[in-house]
């Protein structure tokens, strides 16, 4: 195996995951658990598909997917925010109607091939032996994707409206008391996790696959899910889990690649057990960091 | 200015008014959606909902349909609600229905060609335990690790899925079958074949075993002690752990549940209805479920009628992509909506809506 070719292509199965879970996590930042990434994945995919087909744009493409699951998102923040239904029931419901809309929007668009971003080829950089190939030479999603989790890392930890956010999501009872408008900051939180796994799965659509198939995000979402638990919702963190499970995925598929001894449902799974194993270590050492009001209403009643 | 107050107690009306409201708006909602699609919404509505009960022709083959799907449904549906009312969120049961169905299976066809009369009961017992030991790794996970049981749940359901790919192409694979995937026919073995009990009903061990499981489930909820702390655990966990309810043993005895209730589905599944473990033989019925368990407002009672309905829509589902060619997955988009719709009137149940003027500070 290529140790250049391998590090490329784990940067492009990371990006989709790492899209998605940055998102995930600001909005779990501001204390709400959307179980719904999966569906708001496939339903970028299936958008930013075509969105990129009819207008021949991967630009126009991810800029499609990403609106419109920022949209599809708003469903689930009004019914969680206004109408204070339960968390998870919805995200699940969201999955749910995110996996039907994608293969009723999708059934037309079936076998046909997408135009990909072309790769960038970043002067100066991408010349440099073996790092070059490595690192700059890819589509500029990925570039996106990475200064994505260095704004939020930054928002966070140096900007008032990230120590807001933050408070709403520690205690949305003080961060009331003090005035803040709890309601709508996790909004604009959710609408921004919406449209980063949007992003993430129009890359799955346009990139990794180049294809429309249904149901194509395979569980990605739900992993961008777990790696928010794995990086104890820090940035750095979500972007150490991403480039794990993209290096796990690869090394899999390269390997039913060779064709070893291993029976090849035994890689395939791999993936989802490791991170479960992940999952299990991260919780035994006892280290959580989640947001105080996580996956709890508020309601300013009192 | 439209103002929420919360309900001291949750309106007992609007419990059983909110999943017909839901139906009516996925309805219109849906109705919308068909023409858009430039199909005639009121027929296509009709075709769904009335005709697989009423119409000359059809309801002949549909009414006993309506059981065969909604059996499964109904039996994952009364597991599920059980966690879910003591706040345990397994989302794997499309995993325990799978692996209940392969072990079962692979028990049975282990005795291959015995006419045993006690096969087949060995065989649902086989099933039970698979799905409950499925159900069992989240628990054991989430009790001794405190690792969420949501994420586990799910991805067990993958790697169930590789497990039933690696059933299907290789270790259960019929030894007559020619090379091609899939194991041997249930439906040419008479001893273990799950058929209608009575001919022309749908009535199969599976839809009886979810009869029983609406009754033991309202019996264990309504009556009994760990029925009432599993609620005291969903509703008031701290009061249920000072009143020395065990967290843990709540999280087993739920998981457990389920897991051997949705199991118990897979194998009547695989040894009737589906006849053979093939790669695709689950329909996703452990995700439907999920929905049939909020609908019927997590009560057997309304699990045993949101089961029914959520089986008329796969049926009326099948007979709209016949008669009016619409998409299959417009179906599976309508079985999303009621949950979502659910969820959204869900606010009466447990809040008066006051119109008033905003108060000032």
């Amino acid at each position: 195996m290529d140790p250049v070719l391998l590090v490329a292509s784990i940067m492009v199965s990371a990006t989709p995951i790492l899209l998605a879970a940055i998102g995930e996590m600001v909005v779990e930042k501001a204390g709400v658990l959307n179980l719904g990434v999966e569906g708001m994945m496939i339903t970028g995919a299936v958008i930013g598909f075509a969105v990129a087909v009819s207008t021949g744009s991967p630009v126009l493409g991810f800029a499609g997917a990403a609106l419109g699951a920022a949209v599809l998102s708003l469903s689930f923040g009004f019914l969680t925010q206004y109408l204070l239904s339960n968390q998870v029931a919805t995200g699940l419901g969201l999955t749910l109607v995110g996996l039907g809309l994608s293969a009723l929007v999708g059934a037309s668009f079936e076998g046909v091939r997408a135009p990909g971003p072309g790769k960038l080829w970043i002067p100066g950089l991408a010349e440099i032996p073996v790092l070059g190939p490595m690192l700059f030479r890819h589509d500029f999603m990925v570039y996106v994707s990475l200064l994505l989790v260095a704004g939020v890392w930054a928002f966070l930890k140096y900007t008032r409206a990230g120590l807001i956010l933050r408070a709403v999501g520690e205690d949305h009872e003080s961060a009331h008391a003090l005035g803040y408008k709890v309601v709508r900051v996790r909004m604009a939180a959710i609408f921004f996790g919406g449209a980063c796994a949007g992003l993430g799965g129009a890359y799955v659509s346009l990139v990794r696959v180049p294809q429309w198939t249904e149901g194509m995000t395979a569980g990605a979402g739900w992993i961008a899910l777990a790696i928010v638990v794995f990086a104890s919702w820090r940035p750095l963190g979500v972007l150490i889990g991403a480039y794990l499970f993209g290096g796990v995925t690869v090394l899999q598929l390269n390997l039913q690649a060779a064709g070893t001894n291993v029976p090849v449902e035994l890689l395939s799974m791999s993936p989802y057990l490791i991170t479960i194993i992940v999952l299990v270590v991260i919780s035994a050492r006892g280290v959580h960091g989640a947001p105080g009001s996580l996956g709890r209403s508020f309601h300013a009643s009192a | 200015m439209i103002r929420l107050e919360k309900r001291p107690q949750p309106s007992r009306l609007w419990t059983i008014v909110t999943p017909l409201l839901a139906v009516v708006l996925t309805m219109v909602v849906g109705g919308i959606m068909f023409a858009l699609l430039g199909k005639p919404p009121l027929e296509a509505i009709r075709t769904i909902f009335w005709d697989p009960l009423f119409h000359p022709q059809f309801a002949g083959y549909s009414r006993p349909q309506l059981l065969v799907k909604a059996g499964p449904l109904i039996l994952i549906a009364i597991g599920l609600s059980i966690g879910f009312r003591a706040g345990i969120w397994n989302i794997g049961a499309e995993g325990q229905y799978i692996m209940g169905a392969v072990t079962g299976a692979a028990v049975g066809l282990a005795f291959y060609p015995s006419e045993s009369a006690l096969l087949f009961p060995l065989m649902v017992v086989a099933g039970a335990l698979g799905g409950w030991a499925w159900g069992m790794i989240p628990a054991i996970l989430k009790t001794k690790f405190g690792t969420n049981e949501i994420l586990v749940s799910l991805m067990l359901v993958y790697v169930a899925e590789n497990i039933l790919a690696s059933a299907s192409a290789g270790w259960l694979r019929s030894p007559e079958g020619m090379g091609f995937p899939g194991s041997r026919n249930f439906k040419q073995w008479p001893a273990v074949f799950n058929d209608e009990l009575i001919a022309n009903t749908g009535l199969h061990w599976g839809v009886l075993s979810a009869l029983i499981a609406v009754i033991a489930a309202y019996v264990l909820m309504a009556r009994h002690i760990q029925g009432f702390n599993i609620r005291l655990t969903g509703e008031a966990p701290r009061a249920a752990r000072f009143s020395g309810v065990s967290p843990a043993r709540i999280v087993f005895l739920c998981l457990g549940i389920s897991g051997a209730l949705a199991g118990m589905a897979g194998l009547f599944e695989v040894t009737g209805p589906a006849g053979q473990i093939t790669i695709d033989f689950n329909s996703g019925y452990g995700f439907t479920a999920i929905i049939v368990a909020f609908l019927g407002r997590l009560h057997p009672v309304g699990i045993l009628l949101a089961g029914l309905l959520m089986a008329l829509t796969y049926i009326g589902g099948e007979l709209a992509q016949l008669m009016l060619g619409l998409p299959g997955a417009s179906i599976q988009l309508f079985q999303g909506m009621l949950l979502f719709f659910l969820l959204a009137t869900d606010v009466f149940t447990n809040y008066r809506i006051r119109f008033a003027k905003r108060e000032l500070a």
